[in-house]
């Protein structure tokens, strides 16, 4: 991957509550991510993950308190704290190719010289020979592909996996960790949601385990570390 | 600048997606084009009889056909939570709704369009004097159709029963354009046509209210 010149930067929930009608997804979740850390999310369905992300991309408004980027205010300097976003759903159009589809967003997020960095992507990721090809003939892991190169676009400085090696196989899990890897080593923030230990979890340096909407273990430790992502004493 | 810059990129999108797929205008059209000719063998009308209620039949398949078009246009946003994509990327999300219903507009006055002179022959109704009328009416109403029906599909995409949900909000909220439309409709193809400019009025008033509130709820629409 490109690594490009960015501010670190880092994110505090504070106190955050989501309601989903009669259903509290998160209570009091209160975190401070700093700059550059690799946070694993683990925990059963439901346990509040997805929503905790979706709010951290901005995707989701809390019931209750806050999230703010590296002290800032949410909203100051909106286009530095855009954070980039994977989860297992593609998001990305299957009518359209590679190229169009990263062309795409490129332009909605007013990236300059969009072709420049479509093309730049598209060979990081693997897929310049494919590029004119429509996305519903993809296979899952290209798809996966397409997706992180859509999230990569604006160079975000934090980057968002909710679940991201759903219905990969072992090749395209290998190539998803060793992209996750080279994206912590350039400085980015991320925050990322799994399931079970994988070569994707060990490059995490911080396991935070939710339990019903709350923080039940928070650990940068060997051992603890693997308890949480393996359930232990859940 | 920015707002309308992400419209013409997710219009562009629309059109092209539309294009390869087909899907929104090829329904529509044979919708419309069933019920024009169906009505037209079975009540066999005098020209008098057509210019009284062809009108009505016009705008009453146009309306069902809008609420099969619209149906889908947020429900596919949701297949690869692309909607959740398009939220990220745009820096105002009113140019998604701007987009859409930029786009639903233009495949429905295209449908109406290439559909007049169907229309015209099959019901006896001389179109070409009033033409200019007639587009008018068309584009007004056509917008007023897509801007309440874009809000009301993002609404009913993320609802369950959503497949029912959608017609049974928009054709309540659509009758008076429905009714106004078919008056004015009458008048023009009336022997001595006239220009209703109290119901043109009506219809664009309706479409600069509804896009009004578009812009001012329409953020809260997107939201999960």
């Amino acid at each position: 991957m490109t690594l490009p010149a960015f501010a670190p930067i880092g994110l505090r929930f504070e106190n955050i509550d989501k309601r989903y009608g009669g259903l509290l997804a998160l209570r009091g979740v209160s975190l401070s991510i700093a700059p550059g850390e690799c946070v694993v999310f683990a925990g059963r369905n439901g346990s509040g993950k997805t929503t905790l992300l979706r709010i951290a991309a901005r995707l989701v408004r809390p019931t209750r308190g806050s999230l703010s980027f590296s002290g800032k205010s949410d909203g100051a300097e909106e286009s530095a704290v855009r954070p980039g976003f994977v989860a297992h759903a593609t998001m990305v159009y299957d009518e359209l190719s590679a190229e169009e589809n990263l062309l795409l967003f490129a332009k909605l997020q007013e990236v300059p010289h969009a072709e420049n960095r479509v093309e730049t992507l598209l060979q990081e990721v693997g897929l310049s020979e494919r590029r004119s090809s429509l996305v519903r003939t993809f296979s899952r892991g290209m798809r996966q592909r397409v997706a992180i190169a859509r999230a990569l676009l604006h160079e975000p400085a934090i980057l968002l996996f909710d679940e991201p090696a759903t219905g990969l196989d072992p090749q395209g899990v290998a190539w998803l960790a060793e992209a996750i890897r080279r994206l912590r080593d350039s400085g980015r923030t991320i925050l990322m949601s799994l399931h079970g230990e994988s070569d994707i979890s060990s490059l995490g340096t911080r396991a935070i385990r939710l339990d019903a909407g709350s923080v039940a273990a928070d650990t940068r430790t060997g051992a603890t570390f693997r308890s949480i992502l393996t359930f232990a004493g859940a | 600048m920015s707002l309308f810059a992400n419209t013409a990129v997710l219009l562009g999108k629309e059109i092209r997606t539309e294009y390869r797929s087909r899907e929104l205008l090829t329904t529509t059209f044979v919708f419309i084009l069933i019920v024009i000719v169906l009505f037209s063998f079975a009540f066999d009308p005098t020209s008098d009889e057509s210019r009284r209620f062809a009108p009505g039949l016009l705008w009453l398949a146009i309306l069902f056909a809008s609420s099969l078009m619209l149906q889908p246009c947020f429900l596919r946003e949701q297949h690869n939570d692309t909607l959740s994509a398009l939220r990220l990327s745009v820096s105002d999300p009113f140019a998604i709704f701007l987009a859409k219903l930029a786009a639903n507009t233009l495949f429905l006055l295209l449908t109406e369009i290439l559909l007049l002179p169907l229309f015209a022959v099959m019901y006896n109704v001389p179109v070409i004097p009033v033409l200019h009328w007639l587009l008018l009416v068309l584009f007004l109403a056509s917008l007023g159709i897509s801007i309440a029906g874009t809000a009301l599909s993002a609404i009913s995409a993320q609802a369950r029963m959503r497949e029912l949900l959608l017609p049974v909000l928009l054709l309540p909220l659509l009758a008076p354009i429905l009714v106004v439309s078919a008056e004015v409709t009458r008048a023009l193809l009336d022997r001595a046509p006239v220009v209703r400019w109290k119901g043109i009025g009506f219809i664009g008033v309706f479409d600069v209210v509804f896009l009004t509130a578009l812009w001012l709820f329409g953020e809260y629409l997107l939201e999960e």
